[in-house]
Formats: structure tokens, sequence, C-alpha cells
């Protein structure tokens, strides 16, 4: 019978290393035999670079393009970084706002489900307008309203989920609000907004790639696949996919460590 | 304290309390209907009856968690809410409601935290406390490492950190199993020995009921009333041990409050007191 | 038995909100209301901003951290307004923008439907073989959750390329099925895992229950798993058609798909310079695109009422 996952996230079990063999093991198999059924087909088959290198190959023009791809990575990941502090706080503060103040979380709700749903970055090329063609700061924001939404939901979310004995108990106690919310409900909520921001982790690296593609000034990984894709150096232009695929886990890695951490002592799950 | 005009004051006077829900589409739910109660200081009461009739409602709106439709609550000579922001009583729920971030030290010092004691005063109060209820071993263990029992243990160290007059229980020992109840009860009598309170005590389970009180308030569904009080004549708190469970008073009291609950007269003498 | 959760008497501390006013009525033409008036807010603020904003915006540190409120960069919303209305360019046979909008969204809905009728069926067929099997899953997994990190979007143009190899007899791959394409691959990720936990989400007694009537796994899975999966289920497919439509737009933009709304948005925003409304137009569409799919999500939603009862609202 399955285990049935709760978190997705790669677990690394306090246990034995029987656990940790159990865990790592299979993926890891499955992606060692992925990758030599891929350079097999491409080297047996002898499929041109330009429709699909192997890996290799990829390997070799990563390791070769190094300097550029982490530079490249230096600049989208400031963005998404800078996009990911903005919306989260935003995130958070509108959160709050939203359990204190009835109104407004009935005036924000639509909008945010909007949002939700919209493709944000179609608003890069009117945010190149607003902000200038040569600044980073439309890209960031595209990162900053895609890491808002799942902030925003998850967060209202462990505002809303205090138990109603905890807060019979505060009542009983005669606590001010300001307590109330001091003791009980931001504990509560705590370990919700750290799964927002996992969540929103790898959301504001592709934002942030993915805003270079409508203008911006040069630099990023996003404009450096396309420049490499449209002078046809794809075995390039896959290296600094590769690059892209290793800041996205990077985020993934640190926002979900900083949720375990935080979680042991969640009063729900 | 007395005043001039009453000679003893009660702990806990509820005169002709209603509560009566609201439901959808007009349909409404009296709780509690009429309902006069008093309790006096030290006496250890217990409401009892079934599914529906009111029990935990009534102690919440002793606990001003909630507000009468009608009638009035008084505890201590103030009003129900009064008492609550004056910190009279302390309170145990079903679920122990312990907060899972706060080891158990934490979650005794609590109330003593919100109320502005500092930090000394706090840990002492709770060493204290902890060492009452027999936890000294598990001071820095968090909730989630502890039994149900244990839990309660905790909850109930924890109503007594500001040494209240009153203590409102709402089933706590409703989710234990039989062995551990009844350890549960041996202690709960040995600390109200101790502390002298004043304790409104809801439960299910009528031995639990007679072992632990000095009157039984039995009760009735739809809607809620108080169908008769029943004294229980087995000594002192301090004078209950292990051994009253095999009493033949013990008993003898079991089976009339299993015969009012089932709403027939009992045999033999009852003890009604009715203050 | 506490009645910790009927008692409605008085507002509880912190962290929740108080009664809404009966003065705006109840229920949904309430919140119709007062979502109205969270719109109109924005769109107060929007034009608060022009009126009273700097023209070259607010610069801090050769950063421009507020937007520059000139006429051109951030335009009335009458002015976007009443460009939607005038035709698309000065030539005699050019039709309404907001006709030319309206095409070019209906034609990336489609495409995005495909992607997301695609994504939805592989998410469903990797999470019931992950369901199926541990190690499925312990060796999968993994591995669909890093599928997201890899932008696939960025290779869009690699995928028409391979599509173009593709051709059987009549069959031949078109532009926009590499758009529909990577629409799926964006939209596969959020329900093979809410198809996973939904499917591991009945009681354990159930699933005992299910064994003792001697049920096989396909009976289990659709008498038990299935139903018990929709509340799960249901948030991803309406992730999932958000992500098909992102993916849609941006790989449209990618590979240059002509008559979708992403390529409109690229191209009406190259006349920022001259006609301030242009850009804003296709931005309209897309945000209807993004509507139409959820509200199609919401229908279904509403269809699977029955086997949502006792969820909790999220």
């Amino acid at each position: 019978m399955s285990t049935g996952t709760g978190t997705p996230g790669i677990v690394f079990g306090s246990r034995r290393s029987s656990g940790l063999a159990r865990t790592v093991l299979p993926p890891v198999l499955l992606g060692v035999a992925a990758i030599l059924l891929w350079q097999g087909f491409v080297t047996v088959l002898e499929v041109e670079p330009f429709i699909l290198p192997g890996p290799f190959l990829i390997g070799e023009q990563f390791t070769a393009n190094l300097q550029n791809v982490i530079a490249g990575s230096i600049v989208t990941g400031r963005n998404a970084l800078i996009g990911l502090v903005l919306g989260a706080i935003v995130g958070v503060l509108l959160a709050i706002l939203s359990a204190l103040v009835r109104i407004f979380d009935e005036m924000a709700a639509p909008i945010v489900a909007s949002v939700a749903v919209v493709p944000i970055v179609a608003l890069a090329p009117v945010l190149y307008t607003m902000f200038g063609a040569n600044a980073e700061t439309a890209r960031q924001l595209v990162a900053a309203l895609a890491v808002f939404v799942p902030v925003y939901f998850n967060t209202l979310k462990g505002l809303r989920m205090v138990r109603p004995v905890h807060r019979d108990l505060m009542r009983s106690y005669a606590a001010s609000n300001w307590q109330a919310t001091k003791t009980v409900t931001l504990p509560t909520a705590v370990p919700y907004v750290f799964t927002g921001l996992r969540i929103a982790s790898s959301l504001a690296v592709i934002s942030a790639l993915i805003a270079e593609y409508f203008g911006g000034p040069v630099g990023g990984l996003g404009k450096s696949i396309t420049s490499a894709a449209s002078s046809s150096n794809y075995g390039l232009a896959w290296a600094y996919v590769l690059g892209s695929i290793i800041l996205g886990l990077l985020f993934y890695s640190a926002a979900l460590g900083l949720e375990k951490l935080v979680s042991r002592r969640a009063p729900t799950v | 304290m007395t005043t001039a005009a009453t000679p003893v004051q009660h702990a806990v006077a509820v005169t002709d309390v209603s509560r009566v829900f609201a439901g959808r589409k007009g349909a409404s739910v009296t709780a509690l209907d009429a309902v006069s109660l008093t309790v006096a200081p030290g006496e250890f009461v217990s409401l009892i009856g079934p599914s529906g009739c009111g029990k935990s409602t009534l102690m919440r709106l002793i606990a001003d968690l909630d507000t009468p439709t009608s009638g009035s609550i008084e505890v201590f000579g103030k009003s129900a809410k009064q008492a609550r922001i004056d910190q009279d009583y302390g309170i145990v729920f079903q679920q122990a409601g312990l907060l899972p971030w706060r080891t158990v030290a934490g979650n005794i010092e609590l109330p003593l935290e919100l109320h502005g004691a500092d930090k000394a005063a706090r840990r002492e109060r709770a060493a204290e406390l902890i060492e009452l209820v027999g936890l000294t071993d598990f001071t820095a263990h968090y909730p989630d490492q502890l039994s149900g029992g244990m839990q309660q243990r905790v909850a109930i160290a924890r109503s007594l950190a500001e040494s209240p007059s009153l203590l409102l229980m709402d089933e706590p020992f409703g989710a234990l199993d039989e062995m551990t109840r009844e350890r549960m009860q041996n202690e709960l009598v040995r600390i109200c020995a101790e502390t002298g309170a004043a304790v409104v005590f809801v439960t299910h389970s009528i031995p639990e009921a007679v072992f632990l009180s000095n009157r039984v308030v039995v009760m009735s569904p739809r809607p809620g009333r108080i169908r008769d009080v029943l004294g229980v004549n087995l000594g002192r708190m301090s004078d209950r041990g292990e051994n009253l469970r095999e009493d033949e008073e013990f008993f003898h009291s079991v089976s009339r409050v299993r015969e009012l609950l089932h709403g027939s007269t009992p045999t033999g003498a009852r003890g009604v007191e009715n203050r | 038995m506490t009645q910790t959760g009927t008692a409605p008497a008085r507002p509880a501390p912190a962290g929740t909100v108080a009664r809404g006013r009966s003065w705006l009525g109840r229920g949904t033409p309430r919140r119709i209301l007062v979502g109205a008036l969270g719109v109109l807010a924005l769109a107060l603020l929007w034009e608060l901003y022009i009126l009273i904003g700097p023209a070259d915006g607010v610069i801090v540190g050769g950063v421009t951290v507020l937007p520059r409120a000139s006429e051109m960069a951030m335009p009335h919303l009458w002015v976007m307004l009443e460009r939607i209305l005038e035709p698309v360019t000065g030539s005699a046979t050019a039709v309404p923008m907001w006709l030319a909008v309206l095409q070019a969204s209906l034609f990336t809905l489609g495409i995005s439907a495909v992607g997301w009728i695609v994504g939805v069926t592989v998410g469903l067929a990797l999470a019931l073989l992950m369901q199926r099997f541990t190690l499925a899953e312990a060796a999968i997994l993994p591995w669909v959750i890093l599928s997201q990190t890899v932008p696939l979007i960025a290779l869009a143009p690699l995928v028409r390329r391979w599509g173009a190899q593709i051709e059987f007899g009549a069959f031949s791959w078109e532009n926009w099925m590499s758009v529909a394409l990577i629409a799926s691959y964006l939209a596969f990720f959020p329900v093979s895992i809410g198809a996973l936990k939904g499917l591991g989400s009945p009681d354990a007694n159930h699933v005992d229950l299910m064994r003792c009537y001697a049920v096989g796994w396909w009976k289990t899975l659709w008498r038990l798993r299935l139903p018990a999966s929709v509340g799960f289920l249901l948030p991803s497919l309406r992730l999932a058609a958000a992500s098909a439509v992102i993916g849609s737009v941006v790989a449209e933009v990618s590979i240059g798909l002509r008559g979708g709304i992403g390529r409109l948005i690229v191209e009406y925003a190259g006349a920022a310079g001259s006609d301030p409304g242009k850009p804003w137009a296709p931005i309209f569409g897309s945000i209807l695109v993004g509507l139409v799919a959820a509200g199609f999500v919401g229908l279904i939603s509403l269809f699977l009422r029955r086997f949502r009862r006792g969820e909790v609202a999220s």
C-alpha cells in the first residue's frame, strides 16, 4: 500500500542508512538509467545536436562555459531572490490584513484568485515600459507577483487554522487580542508561511527567467538561452537550461530546508 | 471576605439560565432551559447526562465562553465576565489544548506569562505544579512526546497555575482509557484535597461522577434541564482513596445516579440538598 | 462533548474577523458587490498614481522603484478602453482591436484546453502508477517534482524542431501542437501531485473494508480512491488550467505562433512609444483566457459536488 505523500519533497529520513537508500536510490537509479538511454539514443541513431544533443555534449558545453552560466545565474537568481522577498513580505502582510479585516478579505479574494489564474508574464512588456527597459525591476516584479499568490493563500490559511480549543483557552485567560495573536495565532501560522515559500521558491526562478523573454536588458539565463538557440548552438542552450535547473533546485532546497526546520512542532499535520 | 448581605458567598450561582441557539431556517435549539444551580466554595459538583443535555454549554456559560440568552450567572459574587477578567477560575478542556510548540514547563507557565509574572516566579510556580502532578522528569518535553494521560496532567497543572478558587473541567478524562482514567481520578481527588478549590466537572461516566463529587447534578436533554441533584456521602476529598470504588456506599450512589438518569425515582434514602 | 464550534456568541480574540455588516447584504450578491468594489479600488489606485506620481518615476539609488506616471507609460483607463474599440491599425481592412484580441484569446484558449487535457491525462496516469507501485512512487516522484524546475518553455523552439521531424502519412506536426505540448508539460505536474495525494487519502478503515469485501485494486480505485481524491484533484485541476494558459502564452512568444494572444502581447508591446493603450488590450485578453479556464474548472467542481461533502473549506 502506498505510503501516500503529504508534502512533496525529497525526504532524508533521520533513521538508518537503509531508509536513506530506499528514498534516494530508486530516483537516482532511474535518473542514471534515463541519461544512459538518452546518450545511447543520440549516439546510435546519430541524432544531430541541433535536434537533440546528448547529455555528454551538454555536460561538455556546461563545463566549457561555466563562467557565463554562473554570470547568467547570478543575474536571474538575484531577480528571483528580490522577487521572492518582496512577494513574500507583501503576501504575508496582506494575508494578516485579510485575516483581521473581513471587508478587505472579501475585496481581495476575487482579485488574488484572478491573479492566480492569469499569465502574469503578460504584464512584462508594460512593466518594462513603466519601469524602464534597462532596469531589472520589471523582472523582479513579475517574480514578486508570482510569489505573492501562494504565500498569500497559505499564510491566510495558516492564520485561520487556530484550533477552537486554543481560542477558548486564550479567552479564558482574558488575554488581549495582541497576546492571543502572539501566543497562538502566529505560531500556528508560521509553518504554513514556510509551505507557501517553498511553493513560491521555484516559481520565483521560472518567472524571473521567463520575464527575460519579453524584453529588458541583456544578462540573465533566459536571454542567454534565447541567444544560444537563435545562433543554433543548441548544446550551449541546453547548458544554460542546466544552469537554470540547478538554480531552481537551489532555491527549492533552501526553502524546503527552512520549512522542515520550522514545522517540527506544527499543531496540525 | 464576606459582605454584610450574604453570610456565605457561593462559588458559582446560576439563576434561571437559558441558552437558545438559533439554527438555520428558523429552527432553534434550546440547549438549556431555566437552569438554576449553586456551588459552594470548596465543593466538587459533577454535571452528568446524555448527549445534548447542555452540561458542556452550562460549563462554558460559567466560564464566560458564551453568554446566556436569559438568566444570570455569578461567580464569587461577580458577573461571569468579571470573574474571567479577574482570572478567578482555571479551566481544563477535553482535548488538553496544550500548545505544541511549548514544552511542558512552557505550557504551565503560559497563564503566568500572559498576566505579567516575572521569569523567576513563573519558573518556580511551574516546577511546583509539575511536581504536584508527578511529571518532574518531563519538564522539558514537548506535548507530542507525551501520552494522552500525561497531556491532561499538564493541562490540569496549567489550570492550577494561578491558584484559582474555582476549577472548570469539561470531560477532561473523556479521551483516556479506563485504567488511566481511574488513575487520573485518584490524582485529581488528591489535588483537590490539597488546593481546596471548588470544582464544576462535566462527565459522561457515572462512577467517575460519584467517585469525585460532593454532589452530582443529573441533567436531561431536549431541552437541557436539571432533572435532579444527588448528594454523595462518601467522605471528604482527602479521605477518598482507591478502595472507595469497592465500597458498598459507592455502589449505592452509582445505582441512585443511574436511576435518576433513567428518569425513575431512586429507591432508598436519597440526600438531596437544596441550598 | 464540547460545543467548541457551535457557540456563536462573541467574536474570539485575534486571528478571526468580525461579522459582516448586514447593510451590504449577505451571500453571493454581497460577494459580487464587494468583489467589484475591490476592482474599483484598484482602478482608483491606478488613476490616483497617474495623478500624483512623478513622470519619471521614483528612482532610488539608480533603481526605479515606483513606475513612471507619464501618459505613455501609464495610460488612463479610459484611454485603454477607447483604444480597444478602435481598429488595430490605420489601414482600411483593420478589424476593431477588441475583435482581434478576442479571436486571439479564443485561439490560445483552444490550445490551452488541448494542453490541459493531455496534461491531466498524463498526470492522472502517473499518479495511478505511483499509487499502485510504491517503487514507482519512490523512483518517479522526485523526478516529477524536479521536472518543474526545467523551464521547458525556454526550449519551445526545440520542441517545434522535434515536432517538425514527426510525420506519419496525413498527420504532420503543426506549430500549435508544440505550444500545446509545453502547456501540457506545465499542467501535468499539479495534477500528478494532487491526484497522488488524493488517491492515498482514504481512511485506512475504508481501505480495510474494501479488502474485507475481497475487492480488487481496480474496483477499489473506482469505488473508493477516485471519489476520495476529488477534493484534492479539483484545486490541482484549477492550477493545471492556470499553468496551461501560462505555458501557452509564453510558448507562443517563444515560437512566435501566429494567431495567439502571446504573439499579440509582444507585437503590440513594440507600439508602446506612440500608442500607449495598445499593449494593454492583449493583457485584458489573456486575463479573459485565464478566467474562462478557471471558470471551466469551477463548473466541473460544481458537477462533482456530491464527492466533496464533509470537505473543510480550504
